[in-house]
């Protein structure tokens, strides 16, 4: 057994690390140490980044202007963007969007739209939930009803994160109301400016308006933004909810959370000592380092799986598990570990004004907006219960 | 054996959610004698017992209300009438006066030390996290010889407010030979703390109670591949287990309730809001987890209730700090 990266992997860390030391601007890093929302400009000067670098689609092939790197190195590159602090890449148009047109879109979209994601010009959101659809995705109802050249969508997305700030969005449209519910789905680009369309910001419990409801008026639509055939976008969807679970684990957000508990828990006192030496925190921290460790092994074992070119199926519906439950948990000891100034929850408007500023540790005013944000971990891509049932089904045969 | 209300306990009871349905603000509350009812007979109320503090906030806490009853009252009004200051008392009660009380310190931690000193009438120091300061008429300010009141608007009195998780508001206050009076030792605080963190508990037993049907509702009507998503075995055996919890948690609501004023409370006061603590944390991340993205969201029900039963954990020492105070009582 070897459980050592290769020379070839450990002089890429080398290299992302230096990279992130040279061109990671520390106003940024601050912020994402601090867990403090970063603003649509502030994405878009890391994406920008980058992309000067070449790295900003890691995950895409050379010929489309990604990185083409391997899944171990993509692995490497996230875990220490995560523990520099760097901001995350947003995943719609790289992580989603990209690999579905790159496999399954036609060679006009694929020159149009990949470009445009790499360079920022187009900022795309997903629309593939509505309010009767969540875990059942396959139960959309936006209608897509063909009128010569366009396609005429009606309906409501929703829980469209980052939508306010997207031009575009990939859509499930209902093509074939009469078909099963699979089979008369599609999968269609949307031009956000596009008249009869309106954008509703959704109030989360942490306060901020990360997602969206995304309304759909008659909304005309060029055929020619049908990616791949029509009904057939089940297949599409489900290649990309693949592509959504890379990095599923989050090993790199969890070691980086666990680091600034351990920051905050240094400087906490409790009975007069640091608190990170108090006997019962510092068994919650361990047990979930212990935890962390094994669940960082399974990544790497999935990881190695698949550069031995194994598919991983129904497993990454383990590291999904897992991994919530971890940054959960690290979010939860975060806020504990802040003791009682975790009270204070200063409110978006007033955030940042001199004479509002919150007490306690500089990371207390996020440690709960973090924990409640997070709570989310275990809802959206696929929701934890779902995993479960996927694991009991595809690896128990039950 | 008893475990039920007064009649009086449950009409109050039932005109509180009424009001409180209603909006009610801290007018029509001091008009239902809510106030009064927290204080026992001898303090100039008709109330006080463990009891009344439970039916009180049981039912604020359904409602996620912000009040000052809490603060000024259990707290603030039964730490003037132990000292004797039987006028200030009731006026807290009855909503004319407004108390805050100023016990922790900066980098204090549930410690409950404190720094803040006397020399002659004025004191000096810094407090954090006093609940309801920006509105109080009067601070009581504890010091490392005992508790003092320090007038609102004293001179050398500094506010700096922020909102809190529970929707109400604190603030850092600063004491720079700020003028006062001594009312006594912090001994004083005993039992008022004790009934504030009953309180704190009923309050959070409400909001559970709250959480969890508002999730069984949901669950019977929210609709996921074509049926009602209750029907899930995997579901329903979540809900029991949450039902299960609860009930755990509203037999300690009662048993502090009961040995408020036996010799045992230190002990019921540890271990209830241990338990509280530790049970209102799994309910408020299962209900949101069961409502899926809905849970998420600040306009549905559900957002207050869930903060404020982090927010019961946090105030007065969260769960693994009355572990430690358990273990530490259970030893002796
Ligand atoms: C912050 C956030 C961001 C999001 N971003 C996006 C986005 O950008 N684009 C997008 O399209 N969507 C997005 N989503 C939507 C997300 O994918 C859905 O919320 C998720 O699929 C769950 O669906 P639901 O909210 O309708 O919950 P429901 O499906 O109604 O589920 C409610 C509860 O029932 C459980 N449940 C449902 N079915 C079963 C079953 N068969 N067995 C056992 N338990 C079950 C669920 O696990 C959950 O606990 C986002 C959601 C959130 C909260």
């Amino acid at each position: 057994m070897d459980m050592s990266f290769s020379p070839d992997d450990q002089t890429f860390r080398a290299e992302v690390r230096q990279f992130l030391q040279d061109r990671l601007p520390e106003r940024l890093s601050e912020k994402v140490r601090l867990q403090q929302e970063l603003t649509k400009a502030e994405i878009e000067e890391w994406h920008a980044v980058l992309n000067e670098k070449g790295w900003l689609a890691g995950n895409w092939p050379r010929e489309f202007g990604g990185a083409g790197w391997t899944a171990i190195q993509r692995h490497i590159f996230d875990e220490e963007s995560a523990l520099a602090s760097a901001p995350r890449v947003l995943p719609f148009g790289i992580a989603m969007l990209g690999p579905v047109l790159q496999k399954f879109g036609s060679k006009e979209q694929q020159d149009r739209f990949l470009p445009r994601i790499l360079n920022g010009q187009d900022w795309w959101c997903q629309g593939y939930s509505e309010p009767g659809a969540g875990s059942d995705l396959a139960s959309v109802k936006t209608t897509a009803v063909r009128d010569g050249d366009d396609y005429v969508v009606n309906g409501q997305k929703t829980w469209t994160t980052l939508g306010q700030h997207a031009n575009w969005i990939f859509c499930l449209v209902r093509t074939d109301p009469t078909a099963k519910a699979q089979e008369g789905i599609s999968f269609l680009l949307i031009d956000m400016t596009s008249p009869g369309i309106t954008v509703r910001p959704i109030v989360l419990l942490d306060g901020t308006p990360e997602v969206n409801e995304v309304f759909f008026d008659d909304v005309r639509v060029p055929a020619e933004n049908l990616v791949g055939e029509e009904n057939k976008g089940w297949t599409y969807a489900k290649y990309l909810l693949t592509h959504e679970r890379t990095n599923i684990a989050g090993v790199g957000f969890a070691t980086a959370g666990l680091a600034a508990l351990k920051r905050i828990a240094r400087a906490q006192q409790a009975h007069g000592k640091p608190l990170i030496e108090n006997p019962l925190f510092a068994a919650r921290l361990a047990e979930i380092e212990i935890d962390l460790m094994a669940m960082a092994t399974t990544n790497l074992r999935m990881l190695a799986q698949a550069a031995a070119g194994q598919v991983p199926g129904a497993e990454s519906s383990m590291l999904k598990l897992k991994g919530t439950q971890i940054r959960q948990a690290i979010n939860d000891l975060t806020r504990r570990a802040v003791g009682p100034w975790a009270l204070a929850f200063p409110s978006e408007a007033v955030e940042g004004a001199n004479d509002d500023l919150p007490p306690g540790p500089p990371e207390a005013a996020a440690a709960t907006r973090a924990y409640l944000n997070n709570r989310k971990l275990s809802i959206y891509g696929g929701s934890n219960e779902i995993q479960r049932g996927i694991i009991a089904k595809s690896l128990l045969g039950l | 054996m008893d475990f039920g209300f007064t009649d009086e306990q449950t009409m109050l009871g039932e005109s509180l959610a009424r009001t409180l349905e209603r909006g009610g603000d801290a007018a029509a509350l001091s008009e239902l004698g809510a106030g009064l009812a927290l204080m026992t007979e001898e303090a100039g109320g008709f109330g006080g017992t463990g009891r009344d503090i439970l039916m009180v906030f049981r039912t604020l806490g359904r409602a996620a209300a912000v009040t000052q009853l809490l603060d000024s009252v259990v707290l603030g009004a039964g730490i003037l009438s132990a000292a004797g200051e039987a006028d200030l008392a009731e006026a807290a009660a009855s909503g004319e006066a407004r108390i805050a009380v100023a016990l922790d310190e900066p980098g204090q931690r549930y410690d409950g030390k404190v720094s803040t000193r006397a020399e002659g009438e004025r004191l000096t120091g810094e407090k954090s996290l006093v609940p309801g300061a920006e509105d109080a008429t009067h601070l009581i300010v504890k010091t490392t010889d005992g508790l003092w009141l320090v007038e609102a608007g004293a001179e050398g009195l500094g506010l700096r407010g922020y909102a809190l998780m529970d929707g109400g508001r604190a603030a850092e206050v600063t004491l720079r030979d700020t003028p006062a009076r001594r009312i006594g030792d912090a001994a004083l605080l005993d039992r008022p703390l004790a009934a504030a963190i009953l309180a704190v508990c009923a309050d959070a037993l409400g909001a559970m109670e709250k959480a969890v049907e508002l999730t069984t509702d949901y669950l019977k009507t929210r609709k996921q591949f074509g049926r009602p998503i209750g029907s899930f075995q995997a579901l329903q055996h979540r809900m029991a287990d949450l039902l299960t919890e609860v009930e755990q948690a509203r037999s300690a609501v009662w048993n502090l309730a009961g040995n408020l004023d036996t010799a045992d409370r230190d002990r019921h006061v540890a271990a209830t809001k241990s338990l509280l603590g530790r049970v209102a944390l799994y309910v408020a991340e299962e209900t949101i987890q069961l409502h899926g993205g809905i849970g998420m969201t600040e306009e549905y029900e559900l957002a207050p209730l869930a903060r404020r039963l982090l927010a019961a954990d946090a105030r007065f020492g969260d769960s693994d700090h009355h572990l430690e105070r358990f273990i530490a009582a259970s030893a002796a």
